[in-house]
């Protein structure tokens, strides 16, 4: 008897954790499905039901920078190089995101495993001076740019080089990430290869490197989503159309003045997908990376 | 020492050559903050790279020389700034001020003339009647050049008023000289008149007399022209103001007011959103663990897409969907309730959504961290605990609580900080709106410290970098120590588990 009760208990209890889920992923998946019905409705605004009723592939030509021949013959042309923003934020997320492993990677070691005066200050300042808002240093950091411009005009406003040199310098959390998991590497490893005379860059070349890959690719993928998904900055820094990356250029979608819903839903899935299978790919040690990266002081 | 003459040195030299160049340039160019930071950016790199004892310094060089001139200076400068007026209408110096003033002219309306134009084979000719002079013929690639006036005959074929109009524009960007060199300008459609300085300068103290005769001095504590009447002259120049950025903070009616709430709202935003994430996360990470549940992994990969897209497209999206006019969510509670809300132009709902958005945004983080420490409490506990009997809600809070919060702590607090600073969410969804009234700079009911000071800075209608610059020292200082915070907690808590 309390046997079937039992199981008769668990299948309700399974049945309410699967209808609980359900509903959650029904809120939460909302905008999704949304986005992607807008996608393919004609105008840029609510028309009659959230199904389209008479599906059109103008929005997704636009994003894709092809212009669209209406059926009456009307041409319309993509407002924006969707396409190119893109490949600007790829472009500038890659090449940053690869100069700030390279960085962290070596200042980790450096405090990981040198002797230097000053270490433990030095790396308590650098936490704490990381905690400056980068968004809120954007008057000086225009300044500075400005000024550096009449001297070197490719570290100038509107160049891509100025917003890559600023992405960079957010190394701090990274270097205490990789230098929590250089920590844990076993010190014997360094010693034998101090005996066969290697200097300490060629320990950090054959053996840190190598042995850090997951912590290496985690910081990567972390530095790469934080540039691409960075306005303020970009915001300010950047201004000609063609040099925009995308999250400061999909602003100008859903302008108050100019509101283009239905563009903006077919560029947004365009744009985001490729980012998002990025993380999807990613996160299963990205994870692993953070809870262990991330508590070793 | 030898050198070899290999790739290394040669990078070393062009790298030092660079930061040589940019170092001496920005002292040509008087830019002498920014040029010492680069000398000892230079100085170091020479000693560094060229000894062999500082070896170990090469490999944090580049790390803490970014970090000195893109963090450090910046924030010593944002320092500056806020003890200055730096903002819209104040962004010259005092000398480059005095320049634009000078440089300006005005036509003198006494010495109006008309003129006529005639079109010839090299272009169009200017006729003056009264005086009997000729320009040299013009072309619209004159445009900016000064021409000369000789005495001439009168044409026979001048252009009729209605081609002269069209001609405005290219007429008003040309100078035109006397044989006597006195220069004249276009004053209206049919005349020209005589140009003379707007402002001329008086003595050294920078003293101007406008072509009107009177007088401006300039305050030199304000950073503005003063005409005898006391209104100030737009431009003004930057000067330093001392502690009146953070006085207006603290004490000025219109703006203490809007930064205290904001400030309010600031901490309930972020306290709230780590809360909110903390518990749907945790909650979710709870139903995932259990070991009956199927479709663990399709669950789980469907959970943690809002986290996967990039936030500010998820952001603009729900931008778009809770626009209370065009909007899917207001078209659904429309045919469903009949019920249209105001999102963003109500107070509360506006703070309601952003909390929503950034719950919607944050939780998965939250979830995948739960679930990684989830794994580390030992079985037997709940084995034991299930044999006292104790139920699932009674488990969850003398069990799993306090086993999954010490390594929580850290992951809360630097949460808390990332949402302090949360300038992204609120400037892409609300821009900080509904706006309060009556404050005396833009401040918005969403607007936390940081969005605030960006608009503050960069918005058209307030462009106030000094104000700006207070703030943002201020925020500085409490997100520093929240930092530092977690720096201590998180060693005591490594030292606990050692």
């Amino acid at each position: 008897m309390s046997m079937v009760h039992a199981q008769k208990n668990l299948f309700f209890r399974k049945l309410l954790a699967h209808g609980f889920l359900w509903l959650f992923l029904g809120i939460i998946l909302f905008p999704f499905f949304v986005t992607l019905s807008i996608s393919f409705r004609e105008g840029n605004f609510v028309t009659g039901s959230l199904i389209p009723s008479s599906p059109t592939l103008e929005h997704w030509y636009l994003a894709f920078g092809l212009e669209y021949v209406r059926p009456d013959g009307e041409i319309i042309e993509p407002p924006f190089p969707v396409l190119l923003w893109l490949w600007n934020s790829v472009k500038i997320a890659f090449i940053a995101s690869f100069g700030v492993l390279c960085m962290a990677a070596t200042a980790a070691y450096a405090f990981s495993r040198l002797r230097f005066r000053g270490k433990t200050a030095l790396l308590d300042t650098m936490l704490v001076v990381q905690m400056f808002p980068a968004a809120l240093a954007i008057v000086a950091l225009y300044a500075l740019f400005d000024s550096l411009g009449d001297v070197l005009p490719i570290l100038g406003i509107d160049s891509h080089w100025s917003l890559i040199l600023v992405y960079l310098s957010g190394v701090a959390m990274h270097i205490w990430t990789i230098k929590g998991y250089f920590d844990s590497i076993d010190p014997a490893l360094d010693k034998a290869a101090a005996i066969d005379g290697a200097s300490h860059f060629q320990t950090f070349k054959w053996i840190f490197l190598p042995l850090a890959t997951p912590i290496l690719a985690v910081i990567f993928v972390l530095a790469f989503i934080g540039a691409i998904g960075d306005y303020p900055l970009a915001s300010i820094m950047l201004r000609a159309e063609e040099n925009l990356t995308l999250a400061v250029g999909s602003r100008q979608y859903l302008m108050d003045n100019r509101y283009m819903w239905g563009d903006f839903a077919a560029a947004a899935i365009l744009s985001g997908a490729p980012i998002t299978l990025l993380f999807l790919f990613a996160q299963r040690f990205l994870v692993s990376g953070l809870s262990a990266g991330g508590v070793k002081g | 020492m030898t050198m070899k003459l290999n790739a290394q040195t040669l990078i070393t030299a062009a790298v030092l050559l660079l930061l040589l160049y940019a170092s001496t340039a920005l002292f040509m160019t008087q830019q002498y903050a920014l040029a010492m930071v680069f000398v000892v950016l230079t100085a170091a790199f020479a000693v560094i790279f060229t000894s062999k004892r500082l070896y170990t310094a090469r490999f944090y060089y580049p790390a803490i020389g970014g970090l000195l001139l893109f963090t450090v200076f910046p924030v010593l400068y944002t320092g500056y700034v806020g003890f200055t007026n730096y903002g819209g209408s104040n962004l010259l110096t005092f000398e480059q001020v005095q320049r634009f003033y000078t440089s300006q002219v005005v036509v003198d309306k006494s010495t109006e003339q008309p003129f006529s134009l005639t079109k010839t084979q090299n272009g169009l000719q200017l006729w003056l009647p009264e005086t009997q002079l000729i320009s040299e013929p013009f072309t619209s690639a004159s445009a900016g050049s000064t021409l000369m006036l000789k005495p001439g005959e009168q044409p026979s074929n001048l252009l009729p008023i209605k081609e002269m109009v069209k001609q405005r524009k290219l007429l008003g960007a040309l100078n035109f000289e006397t044989p006597e060199g006195i220069e004249l300008r276009s004053a209206a459609i049919k005349t020209l008149a005589t140009v003379i300085p707007a402002y001329t300068l008086l003595d050294e103290s920078g003293r101007l007399q406008d072509s009107s005769g009177a007088v401006l001095t300039p305050d030199h504590s304000e950073g503005y022209y003063q005409t005898a009447e006391g209104e100030y002259l737009k431009p003004g120049w930057k000067t330093w103001v001392g502690g009146r950025n953070f006085d207006r903070m603290l004490n000025s009616e219109g703006i203490r007011e809007p930064i205290i709430e904001i400030f309010v709202w600031t901490l309930i935003f972020a306290f709230g959103s780590v809360l909110g994430c903390f518990a749907v996360g945790m909650l979710l990470a709870l139903i995932l663990q259990w070991p009956e549940l199927r479709g663990k992994s399709i669950y789980r990969i469907l959970l943690i897409l809002p986290y996967a897209v990039p936030a500010f497209i998820s952001i603009l999206v729900f931008r778009g969907l809770f626009n209370q006019n065009f909007g899917e969510i207001n078209f659904l509670l429309d045919a469903l309730f009949g019920i249209k809300p105001d999102w963003f132009t109500d107070p509360f709902l506006a703070r309601t959504i952003v909390l929503f958005v950034n719950i919607w945004l944050g939780y998965p983080y939250m979830m995948l961290l739960a679930m990684g420490f989830l794994q580390s409490i030992p079985t037997d506990h709940y084995q034991a605990a299930a044999i006292e009997g104790a139920g699932p809600v009674r488990r969850f809070f003398s069990i799993t609580l306090p086993q999954i919060l010490p390594p929580f702590v850290p992951m809360l607090i630097s949460a808390f900080a990332f949402n302090f600073n949360n300038l992204v969410l609120i400037i892409l969804l609300t821009r900080g709106g509904p706006d309060m009234t009556g404050t005396l700079i833009p401040a918005g009911s969403t607007d936390i410290l940081a969005s605030f000071t960006y608009r503050i800075a960069f918005s058209d209608s307030a462009q106030d970098f000094g104000l700006a610059g207070a703030i943002s020292m201020v925020m500085f200082v409490i997100v520093a120590v929240i930092a530092y915070a977690n720096l201590i907690a998180m060693r005591k808590m490594a030292k606990g588990t050692r």
